[in-house]
């Protein structure tokens, strides 16, 4: 039977460089899979474009590409990635300059479009699902709208010669199924066959997640040499099935239990995974230790797409003012108690609108804010207050306060940091599939 | 015992909503896990963190449980106040809870 070797050569925006370069250069690999592309960057990419029409892509796009591309090049690895962010085409065009300048005269580049749905939602037709409203409704200003793409628009490219395929959002195990497809010619109606491919993606999409990375507990979880992590590289079979492993000598393990911590990483209903090709199935899914640093998944399964594609949208939403201050010693707790009693009444006294506040002790009770939790008193706490205000002047002064600690407040109050930002957040909604135009634009060094 | 002798687990986030797997070690525990680790005691030793309804999904094949947790973020990454937006640190959380091994 047929098989591809994909690896992951990112998991998230600022991820290692290096463990793409070895992978490329002695994983045998024919596609490198790039997931860099959180919830909230493309928003703030799209602001980024407002202002210059050619920026708004990863800015770790050329240090990846000038790093991956030779190898790649020399040795036919397909490289696929959402680092085209608000801007594939750009992207793809710098991308091409990139080549160039590399000598890798042919490379083909390709951008995807079609996630930009800003100029296409109805405001009274699409729903954000967090507040059960309209667009219209919703009054706040909102600078962007992306779909989550299929796999579809990738394979597209593919098919047509692409070497390098940059996305914009795309759904990110589609970014690891699409190359599943196109060389298994897998039907977009087998939802078996789509359902394992998106397991698959699922797995790798995190790059280091599944090789040891986030896993080692020491004495319980011990991970050999996390500083030379490995990143995955999936085997996998026209059947769908596959073998997730890493480089020999690189660091990290591949177990079942680093896949099973991964398979159920952001999953709800492990059988309803929904994707815009299909409805995972991840519910009876198999694991298996077959050799060192190797382990075999199977059992994957799929269910008819919704027909809907999830649509995320950024809007402005608040501004965060934020400022700490550390206490240390005998009674640390109760002087940083006192501060944030203070503090608590200088935002009355000094007239400081709000919409919502926090005070914490971190060591105390910043992450453990359940008290039936609460451990024993720290000898060193640090002081985290944080308020919500609708403008930036207002945010600033929640810091200034907290400085102020330092001549009006509790005895031995150190190192006071304070920032004040303006928040781009997310909401979702849903838009029927037929609404999106998927295509391609290819452009050649 | 606490959990954490016979089980690991790991966090995701989606919007408001919080993940937490809970994988035994050994498949041997896993109806300790599914009788002692219930989505009521979550619920429980969670307390005020979590404002929603949370969730049991049981994996058997892999000796996993799978608990979502409403309302667990604080309005979720984008947007909260929280030192841990994502909730990463819920899943060290579920690993203190107590386990009765004579019962199982």
């Amino acid at each position: 039977m047929k098989t591809i070797r994909i690896g992951t050569g990112a998991g998230f925006s600022g991820d290692r460089v290096e463990p793409a370069v070895d992978l490329a250069q002695h994983g045998d690999i024919d596609y490198l899979v790039f997931e860099c592309l959180a919830e909230r960057t493309i928003a703030l990419a799209q602001q980024a474009k407002m202002r210059d029409p050619d920026a708004g892509f990863d800015p770790l796009l050329e240090r990846r590409m000038r790093a991956v591309l030779p190898v790649c090049h020399e040795k036919s690895i397909r490289v696929i990635s959402n680092m085209g962010a608000a801007n594939p085409v750009a992207a793809a065009r710098h991308t091409v300059a990139i080549a160039r300048e590399l000598g890798l005269t042919g490379l083909r580049v390709a951008a995807v479009l079609g996630d930009d749905v800003l100029d296409i939602l109805s405001p009274d037709e699409f729903h954000i699902t967090e507040t059960a409203a309209t667009l219209r409704d919703f009054k706040k200003q909102v600078v962007s709208a992306n779909a989550y793409l299929g796999a579809g628009g990738i394979v597209d490219a593919l098919a047509a010669g692409a070497d390098v395929i940059l996305t914009g959002r795309a759904a990110d195990p589609a970014m690891f199924l699409a190359p599943q497809i196109f060389e298994f010619d897998w039907k977009m109606d087998d939802w078996t066959l789509l359902g394992r491919g998106t397991l698959v993606g699922h797995l790798l999409e995190c790059g280091g997640q599944i090789t040891g990375g986030y896993f080692a507990d020491p004495g319980l979880k011990d991970v050999p040499d996390l500083a030379r992590l490995g990143f995955p590289i999936a085997e996998v079979s026209a059947d769908g099935n596959a073998v997730i492993t890493k480089l020999e000598g690189s660091g990290g393990c591949v177990t079942a239990a680093t896949c099973k911590e991964q398979l159920l990483y952001e999953v709800h209903d492990p059988k309803k995974y929904i994707q815009p090709d299909v409805v995972a199935d991840f519910s009876g899914v198999r694991i298996e230790e077959i050799g060192p640093d190797r382990v075999a998944i199977s059992g994957g399964d799929g269910s008819p797409r919704t027909g809907s594609l999830k649509v995320s949208i950024g809007y402005i939403d608040s501004c965060i003012g934020e400022g700490q201050i550390s206490y240390a010693g005998p009674g640390a707790v109760a002087r940083g108690q006192l501060a944030l009693d203070i503090l608590d009444q200088r935002l009355a006294l000094a007239g400081i609108d709000y919409e919502e506040k926090r005070g914490e002790l971190i060591g105390v009770n910043s992450i453990v804010t359940n008290a039936d939790m609460a451990g024993v008193p720290p000898n060193e706490v640090r002081l985290r207050f944080v308020v919500r205000t609708d403008d930036l002047a207002s945010a600033a002064r929640i810091g200034e306060e907290v400085e102020s600690l330092y001549l009006n407040g509790p005895a031995g109050g150190g190192g006071v940091t304070k920032t004040a930002r303006e928040i781009v957040a997310i909401v979702s909604g849903l838009l029927p599939e037929h609404h999106v135009q998927t295509r391609f634009e290819m452009m050649e060094a | 015992m606490l959990l954490r002798d016979i089980a690991h687990s790991r966090t995701g986030d989606k919007g408001n909503i919080s993940n937490v797997s809970v994988i035994a070690f050994d498949p041997k525990d896993w109806d300790v896990l599914v009788r002692q680790v219930t989505a009521e005691r979550v619920r429980a030793h969670f307390g005020a963190m979590i404002t929603g309804r949370v969730e049991r999904y049981e994996l058997p094949q892999i000796s996993a449980l799978n608990f979502v947790m409403h309302d667990a973020l604080a309005g979720g990454v984008t947007r909260s106040l929280a030192l841990d937006p994502h909730g990463k640190c819920l899943s060290s959380l579920i690993l203190t809870l107590d386990i009765d091994m004579s019962a199982a």
